[in-house]
Formats: structure tokens, sequence, C-alpha cells
């Protein structure tokens, strides 16, 4: 597997590869934890979520920090940031302040989503709680339609079956048109397979078609499609512009300031770097 | 580049956006969220397998009632509170003597014979040893053991689930006073560190509630302040009872303190938001977070790295400097009398007023870094001034091996019971140490604010205690 060859072998556990060198799951033995120091990075991963779903374990346990982490909501005030190598690529992982929603309408939703649209992550993992899905995808989704690089991490499988409850994440992973991994990140389960999913959205082997929400209003379906495409002709390369025609609609002032500004403008020369990965491989590579 | 036609362009889509709005409807905004919702909940449902059953017993939910029934609510949080600090009172005694028997017994006079052996002048062996180090080493028995029984216990209840309850039991009287609901939440960092609890005051998001919960963090007594309370409570308060009972009733008056505090933090809470934070109470939701069995050895290894170690690393930076500062203000003399007595007796009338006495005052003045040096401070500057001590010097820290040792120790610099429980409500209502101060600062970058959050407990601390001594004073003479 030249593809998974780390370029820091001494530090490498090597276990016997033989039964299971096929999966990708076994791969993330090859995880190295990196901590905070990270000087170069390859990729940067978001990390989004309500409140009080175990994000911040799920940072922890990615990164190798121990950073306390509370079980009450809003633990994390301030962003926090780390990163894991993973394969031959380098991940910083930015920890976003927990919110229900994404219309900015307290200073947490503002630095969130101003993350997740200025920022733009290579990949954003939203950290949901499996005993509470109805609640916290309200977050996925909107999430989603900002951007399309999205992998949901389906936390705390061990509450949900403690309430009796399981979760079909196939299906809705369909649903969705995400990748959608279960983990219990207190037990460190299911995190493999998480930086496994991470990795293949962030070097574009798997390309996430995320939903979009219905609009069911047919007068607020065709006010979004008219500025939507003036949006378009304006910025004819910007990947959000439906939603950012949403956010006009609903008078938001910081859109509209970016708007104004030119900022937004900017997010399209950034998607197009980002969007072709083997350009940043190459550069890493040589 | 922006030129004109963009701006145009710009602000074409706004005004057709503007339109359209309209067209929609007022409810435009909850139309969007609605779709989201309804989105949500489809998605949900067909994802989520419930069981055939629905569990007889909830668990949570039964705690939940306990826990946050009107009247049980309260009285528990008071017995578990008192509860967490019982055993730090009880368990730290042991560890405590045993600390202080290496580091003073053992290590210091080692020391001691070693710079002797390299003929060290006695000015820099004593400024190095018996000044800093026994001021730090003092620092160490004393706070490593309570903070080591306080803070992972604090921190399982942490990550049990129980704090937010707390916060919903306390969210009515928030109210009001005023302020903020979430600030339940700050006040509790602030039990550990008013830094801390300052920094947390983020969570709330209106500015004029936020500063109410700036400003009122101090009176959640912290950290530093803990082993003041609990060292003065079991030699002066322990001491009134027989002994089988004195450590429950010490741990009962450390209680009753910091409940003064949480009705401090009502108190002027109630006060700024009818005087100079005047406004409307924004709402909020809080989720009341399913229990979930804390990991104990996780718990345990975090908070003491986490928490333990940095505020005790904390506490011996400022040790140092401190212990160097004391011993020199104790040894240089200005015609026979040393700077401290100077200002111990230039303080002391002011000190008398209050019912505290001088040494108290420059200690809160040498203390002004970090409040975990008020005690060894007094201990030091009584020894300077009553020369108890056997010889060790001006400035030394001399090993008090029993209660009653301190306690003698105090009764030979005049202390009474008055002094005691003065020395506890100052320490509970005093100006935030300097890093609490310029974190403050930082948080609200304004200087006004910051002054005021500073003077203002002090001067409720002055006021305060003037009162007690007076209206104890008419009593005792009756």
């Amino acid at each position: 597997m030249p593809e998974h060859k780390t370029k820091h072998p001494q530090k490498i556990i090597l276990t016997d590869a033989s039964g299971c060198e096929g999966c990708p799951a076994h791969n993330a033995a090859n995880l190295l934890k990196l901590g905070v120091d990270m000087k170069d990075w390859d990729y940067v991963v978001a990390l989004a979520g309500n409140p009080n779903t175990g994000k911040s374990t799920v940072f922890n346990a990615l990164t190798g920090l121990r950073q306390h982490t509370g079980n009450w909501p809003g633990k994390t005030v301030t962003r926090a940031e780390g990163g894991f190598e993973y394969g031959d690529a380098r991940y910083k992982i930015v920890d976003l302040p927990g919110t229900y929603s994404l219309l900015a309408t307290s200073l947490d939703e503002q630095v969130a989503r101003n993350f997740i649209l200025f920022g733009q992550p290579d990949v954003t993992v939203v950290v949901v709680d499996a005993s509470r899905l109805e609640r916290n995808l309200n977050l996925a989704l909107q999430v989603m339609e900002i951007t399309d690089r999205v992998v949901i991490c389906l936390n705390l499988i061990d509450e949900a079956k403690r309430h009796g409850l399981t979760v079909d994440e196939r299906r809705l992973a369909r649903d969705l048109g995400v990748p959608v991994v279960p983990t219990s990140a207190r037990y460190n389960q299911g995190l493999d397979a998480l930086v496994e999913a991470i990795h293949e959205v962030a070097t574009g082997k798997v390309r996430p078609k995320p939903r979009k929400v219905e609009t069911h209003s047919k007068i607020l379906k065709s006010a979004v499609e008219k500025i939507q495409a003036q949006i378009l002709q304006l910025y004819p390369d910007l990947p959000n512009s439906r939603w950012v025609a949403l956010r006009l609609l609903d008078g938001d002032e910081d859109i509209i300031r970016s708007l104004r500004n030119g900022e937004l403008g900017q997010l399209v020369q950034l998607e197009d770097a980002a969007a072709d990965p083997h350009q940043i491989l190459v550069k890493e590579g040589a | 580049m922006m030129n004109e036609n963009y701006q145009q362009d710009v602000d074409q889509i706004l005004r057709n956006a503007q339109e359209l709005r309209a067209q929609v409807g007022v409810d435009f905004h909850e139309k969007l969220v609605e779709a989201v919702y309804t989105d949500a909940s489809y998605l949900a449902d067909r994802a989520v397998v419930r069981p055939e059953q629905a569990p007889r017993f909830d668990l949570d939910r039964t705690i939940d009632r306990i826990v946050t029934d009107k009247r049980w609510g309260f009285v528990l949080m008071i017995l578990l509170f008192a509860l967490v600090l019982w055993i730090t009172i009880e368990g730290a005694n042991v560890p405590s003597q045993m600390i202080a028997s290496v580091l003073l017994d053992t290590v210091h006079p080692w020391l001691k014979g070693l710079a002797a052996a390299i003929n060290m002048p006695w000015w820099l062996d004593g400024l190095l040893i018996d000044g800093m180090y026994l001021a730090t080493a003092w620092v160490v028995s004393v706070m490593l053991p309570p903070m080591a029984i306080f803070f992972p216990l604090f921190t399982l209840l942490e990550d049990f689930g129980y704090l937010p309850r707390v916060s919903f039991n306390l969210d009515a009287l928030f109210r009001k006073s005023g302020a903020h609901g979430k600030q339940a939440l700050s006040m509790m960092m602030g039990f550990g560190c008013n830094a801390a609890g300052v920094v947390a005051t983020r969570i709330i998001d209106s500015p004029r509630e936020r500063l109410i919960a700036i400003i009122t963090n101090n009176f959640a007594l912290c950290n530093g302040r803990w082993p003041t309370q609990i060292l003065i409570a079991t030699v002066f308060i322990g001491g009134l009872v027989p002994a089988h009972l004195a450590g429950m009733i010490s741990a009962a008056t450390v209680v009753g303190v910091a409940l003064l505090g949480v009705g401090f933090t009502f108190l002027v809470s109630w006060f700024l938001s009818r005087t100079v934070l005047r406004g409307e109470v924004s709402t909020f939701s809080l989720e009341l977070p399913p229990y979930r069995p804390p990991r104990f050895w996780q718990t345990l290894y975090t908070s003491l790295i986490d928490r333990t170690i940095y505020v005790l690393w904390r506490a011996v930076v400022f040790a140092l400097p401190a212990g160097a500062v004391i011993w020199l203000v104790s040894n240089i003399t200005i015609s026979g009398t040393s700077i401290a007595e100077y200002v111990i007796n230039f303080v002391e009338p002011f000190g008398l007023l209050l019912g505290l006495n001088g040494v108290i005052l420059l200690a809160y003045i040498v203390a002004i870094p970090a409040n975990e040096i008020v005690i060894p401070t007094i201990l030091m500057l009584t020894v300077l001034v009553t020369g108890v001590g056997g010889g060790e010097g001006a400035g030394v820290m001399f090993d008090l091996d029993s209660i009653s040792d301190t306690y003698a120790l105090f009764q030979a610099g005049g202390w009474t019971l008055l002094t005691a429980v003065n020395l506890m409500l100052f320490s509970l209502v005093h100006n935030p140490c300097s890093t609490t101060i310029y974190t403050i600062y930082k948080e609200t970058g304004s200087v006004k604010w910051t002054t005021f959050a500073a003077l203002l407990p002090v001067g409720m601390g002055f006021a305060l205690t003037f009162v007690v001594a007076q209206v104890w004073r008419l009593v005792a003479a009756v």
C-alpha cells in the first residue's frame, strides 16, 4: 500500500499486516498523533456540533490532547486547534464552539459559521448525538447547505443504546448524501473509521453530494432561484450560491457585508485551489 | 477589484432580495427554520429504530425530578457541596502534615546545612532559603492536598452532569436579580478560579448580562481562598466545639461563607441591573445533558493535570517572589525597625477599626498577585511582630505541627474570634487577584469596568467588616 506510506516510519508501531492488510480501518494504526504541533499541514478539518455531543472528546481523541471535557453545554468557549497525521497527509483540526444552528444569532454561531464559510475547511465533521438525532440534524443540514465536504460523526451510540435506540447509519448516510460514521468517542470506538472517512473526503476519493433542504413554499422557491441566478452572474463559481441567496433573503447582515466588500468573492478562488487535492499532494511530496 | 459596476450589481441584488422578502411575508425566517426542522424530523424518523416498548423506568428523569425539585433541589445542592468540602477538610489533614514534615523538617535543615557548607552569605541564605523556599514549601504543603481532593471531586460532579442542574435550580434567582441564567455556570467555574470564571462568561451573549457576570464572579470563593477559609474555620470555629464535631462544623462554616458569596452575587447583580447596567433579561434554553457515568481514572488524571497542578504551579510562581518580598520587608530595617513593622503599625488602627489588624492588611497588599499566599504571609508577619517562633529569625516561616500551635500563634498576635470571622469575610469580599483583574481587562477591553470590578468588592469588604466589627463590639459590651 504505497499510498499510506508515512513520512515518519520510525514513529510507527508496525503490526502484523497479514489478514487485514486490505481493510482501510486497519490503516488507522498509521494515525500519528501530533498534538498541537502544527507547523505545516495538508488539510484543515473543522469540528462542528450541538453543545454537549462529545465534540471536545472527539477532538481530544483525534489529536491526543487531554483537555478536560465537561458534561455541560457551552464548555468550549474558545476555539481549540490541534492536529493529526494519517496516511501521508497532515490534518489540522479546529474545534468550533457548540451551536444549535448556524443562523448567527449569537457570537458562538457566528464564529462557527464564519469558520465554515470563510475558513473553507477541507472537511467539516458534524458531531451529532445519536440519542437526539432530530435536533442534531438541524445543524447538520445547515452545515450541508454551506459546504459539500461534510462527514457526520454519529457520536454517543453507547448512550443511544442505553436508551434502547439504534440508528440505521447506512440509511442516514444515503438520505443525507454524506458519509456517516457511528462512534463512541468516550470509549475510543469508531474513531479509526472516522479518520478514514475524513481522509477520503479530504483527498477527494469520496465526493459527498449532500441533500439540500426542500423549500416547500413555491413563492420562497422562486425567490431563492431568482437571487441565486443573480449571484451566479456575479460569481459563476461560488460553491454555495443557494445558501447565500437564502441568507440575503433573510437579511443576514454578515453576508450582506461580505458581499458588499467582496469577501464573498474570494471564496471562489479558495474553493478552486482546494478542489484539486493532487496539487497539494504534489507540492507536499516535492 | 471592487469597481462601481460591482457595487451597483450588489445593490441591485440586495434591493431584489428585500422586495422578494416582502413578497414571501413577514414569517420568512420562520418558514426557513421550519423547513429545516421538518426535514430533520423526517430524516431522523427514517433512521432511528425505536424500541418496541418504552423503557419502564427512566433513571435520568427520576434523578432530575429529585435534584431539580423546587425545595429539595436546594437542600441537596447544599448537602452535596458540604459533603465535598467535608471530605476535603478531613482528607487533607494527614497528607498536609506529611508533606510539611518532609519539606520543612527534612529538606529545610538540609538546605541550611548546604548553604553553611558553601559559606553562603547570611542575607542570600535568608532570602533564598528562609524567604523563597519556605514560603513555597508552605504553599505546597497547605494547598496541594486539599486541591488534589477538591478538584477531582468537583470534576466528577461536573462530568456526571450535575452542574447544569445547579444552573437550572439557580436560574430563577438569577433572573430575579436581573442577570442571565447562564451566570450560574460561570459562577461554578469561579469556585475553581475566578480568572477561569471570567473567561467562561463568554457563554453569555448579552454584553450587559456578561458584565454583571464578570463583575460578580469575584464573589465565587475561588481556589486560592479555600485554604484560608478552611484553615481559619478549622483553627477558630472548629476549636469552639468538641473534637469529634470539629471537622463537620468547620466544613459547615466554609459552606456558609461560600453561600454568603452566592448571596452577594445575587445582591450585587440585582443592584447593578437596577442602576448602572439596566436592561432586559434575555431568555435562553438550557439543555439538561444526560447523566453520564464519569470515567473515574481519566477524570482523576485530567483534573490533577489541568487544574490541581496548574493552579499549584501558579501559586508557586507567585509564592517565590512573595517569599522574597516578605523576607526583605522583615529584614531591611530603618533605625532598628523593619519596613514591615512600619507598615503594619501604620495600618494597624485602620485594621482594628475593621475588626482585622495591620498584619492582615499588609498580607492582603503583598498577596494581590495571588490569594494563595495570604495565610503564609499572615503567619510570617505575625511571627515577626510577636517574636514568637524559637529564634528562627525575622520573616522566617516555622513549622506549625498542630492546630493548637497555630492557635497559640494567632492568640499571641492578639487575634480574637472577631478577627477570624472578619478575615473569613474579607477573604470572601475583597479585590480580585491581579490575574483576574488582568483577565477582566482582556475580556471587557475597558479600563473603566476593570477598575469598577476591582474596587467595588474591596469597598464592600471594608464596609462589611466595619459593620460586623461595630455590631460585634456593641453586643460584646452589653
